[in-house]
């Protein structure tokens, strides 16, 4: 028979504050966690959370994840012992970059003071799979343990493996999500030069005036459970993995397929393995990144794979309004995000959206949250993420 | 280059050292093994960049290897120290 994966507890350190729930309210309030034109996650403070150690033997990636890790286990109710095995219970965590904040640092130390100054700290601390292994070390998941890389859609690649690995029977519960903390000097004139960041500072998708994404920073993590070792267990379920899909562009090195092909297909195979219809779909939460060339793709892809007619219909908004671009993370924040709003019965707006470019039609929820459809209906959404290098990971998820 | 350090000096900056580390400040003392502090050999390179660049003593792996207790990291840097 078929295992069902449901989720059981979320944590999120973000740009609009400290924990899932303060994300979803102050986003769905239409407070925005962009200043200056970066989100950094200005109210996360290490050692609130973790131990002079933890602080010291991990790169600000790994802190946020075990920081969003701690809270996500609290809510699932595995504060006490553990409600499982230990070597069925495995921690899968993407990254777009790593520890680039601390390959930054000792690279300046290298080049200033030599190569006997390099701590000895910098591989284990600047490592993909670095908050993958210390969540694990940390809560004694002994399943499988690994990170994923895929730029921007690294969290919700992860989120697919976890499903994965429960419905295959690898694992009975993972600890999963992603993690970034790339706003340091290399990366943001990096990301400048290629003309991806925003000029404006300001994240505004599917407007016309859209000049770029903002970089973002921060961490979400999910406790994903077997269902039914999860009910016997008595835990209070959040809501479901319904369906997962990965596709490939095959295109360009970063800009996505114009038609939006290889999303829509990911979307569309997304709701098979789920076995929805198109037409129970009650909210999109889009990649949206506010530059030109994925707001157009992804809305041409939304088409494709919903249709004109209920594409028309369904409500579509970006996270990335109100956070900025979280790189490997986002696809994690933004399942999170999708999850609480479908809970409440609620399509959060995309902020900072006034002028409507031709083609871009869709409803975007602008400015303003709205009510979702009620009553009898399943609630069901899909959180969109890309990534440079043509990914594309979609999630379907149902609140309970 | 303090050559002339005391051998208070260099346990009072083994002990902030270990403090940074991680290790809880109530349990340092010279007695204590690095084990029983949660110090392992990452920490042990850390402890000798800092007593090279501090003391201009160098402490190699091998030097290191039988050092189990604060106590015998500091008398090793004394006796490097000369």
């Amino acid at each position: 028979m078929t295992r069902s994966v449901v989720i059981t507890g979320v944590g999120a350190v973000t740009p609009l504050g400290v924990g899932a729930r303060t994300l979803h309210e102050r986003w769905t309030a239409g407070v925005s966690g962009i200043e200056d034109g970066y989100g950094r996650a200005s109210e996360f403070e290490p050692k609130e959370h973790l131990s002079v150690k933890e602080v010291r033997r991990s790169d600000l990636f790994t802190q946020l994840a075990l920081a969003a890790a701690q809270e996500a286990l609290e809510d699932a109710g595995w504060d006490g012992e553990k409600p499982y095995d230990p070597e069925r219970t495995a921690s899968v965590i993407g990254t777009g970059i790593g520890g680039i904040g601390t390959l930054e640092r000792e690279h300046i130390v290298l080049q200033q003071e030599g190569a006997e100054r390099i701590s000895p700290l910098s591989i284990p601390l600047l490592m993909a799979n670095a908050a993958s292994g210390v969540i694990a070390m940390k809560h004694d998941l002994r399943g499988q343990s690994f990170g994923t890389v895929s730029a921007c859609a690294a969290g919700a690649h992860a989120i697919g493996m976890a499903e994965r690995l429960i419905r295959y029977g690898d694992a009975d519960a993972v600890v999963t999500g992603g993690s970034e903390a790339a706003i340091t000097p290399l990366a943001t004139a990096a990301f400048g030069r290629m003309d991806a960041l925003s000029d404006s500072g300001i994240s505004r998708p599917f407007d016309r005036r859209r000049d770029g994404f903002v970089m973002g920073e921060g961490a979400g993590i999910l406790v994903l459970e077997e269902e039914e070792a999860a009910r016997e267990r008595g835990a209070r379920i959040l809501g479901y993995i319904r369906g997962y899909a990965s596709t490939s562009d095959a295109h360009h090195l970063t800009a996505p397929e114009p038609s939006g092909r290889g999303a829509a297909r990911a979307m569309e195979l997304a709701l098979k393995d789920a076995g929805i219809e198109a037409s129970d779909v009650l909210y999109v939460n889009a990649h949206g990144t506010s530059t030109p060339l994925n707001d157009r793709a992804e809305t041409n892809a939304i088409k494709t794979a919903l249709g004109d007619e209920l594409a028309a219909k369904v409500p579509v908004s970006s996270t990335k309004s109100a956070i900025g671009h979280l790189l490997g993370a986002a696809g994690a924040v933004e399942s999170i995000a999708t999850l609480l709003a479908l809970r409440d019965r609620i399509a959060p707006p995309t902020l900072n959206y006034g002028e409507p470019e031709d083609g871009l039609d869709l409803d975007y929820v602008p400015n303003e949250a709205r009510p979702l459809q009620n009553g009898d209906v399943r609630a069901i959404g899909l959180s969109n993420a890309f990534g440079f290098g043509g990914h594309n990971a979609v999630i379907c998820l149902e609140a309970s | 280059m303090a050559a002339t350090a005391t051998r208070e000096e260099i346990e009072g900056r083994v002990f902030s050292a270990l403090q940074e580390f991680g290790a809880e400040p109530d349990q340092i003392n010279p007695d204590a093994t690095f084990e029983s502090l949660d110090i392992d050999s990452l920490d042990l390179v850390e402890l000798a960049q800092i007593v090279e660049d501090e003391y201009g003593v160098q402490l190699k792996g091998e030097d290191m290897e039988d050092v189990k207790t604060v106590r015998q990291a500091v008398d090793l840097v004394m006796s490097k120290l000369g």
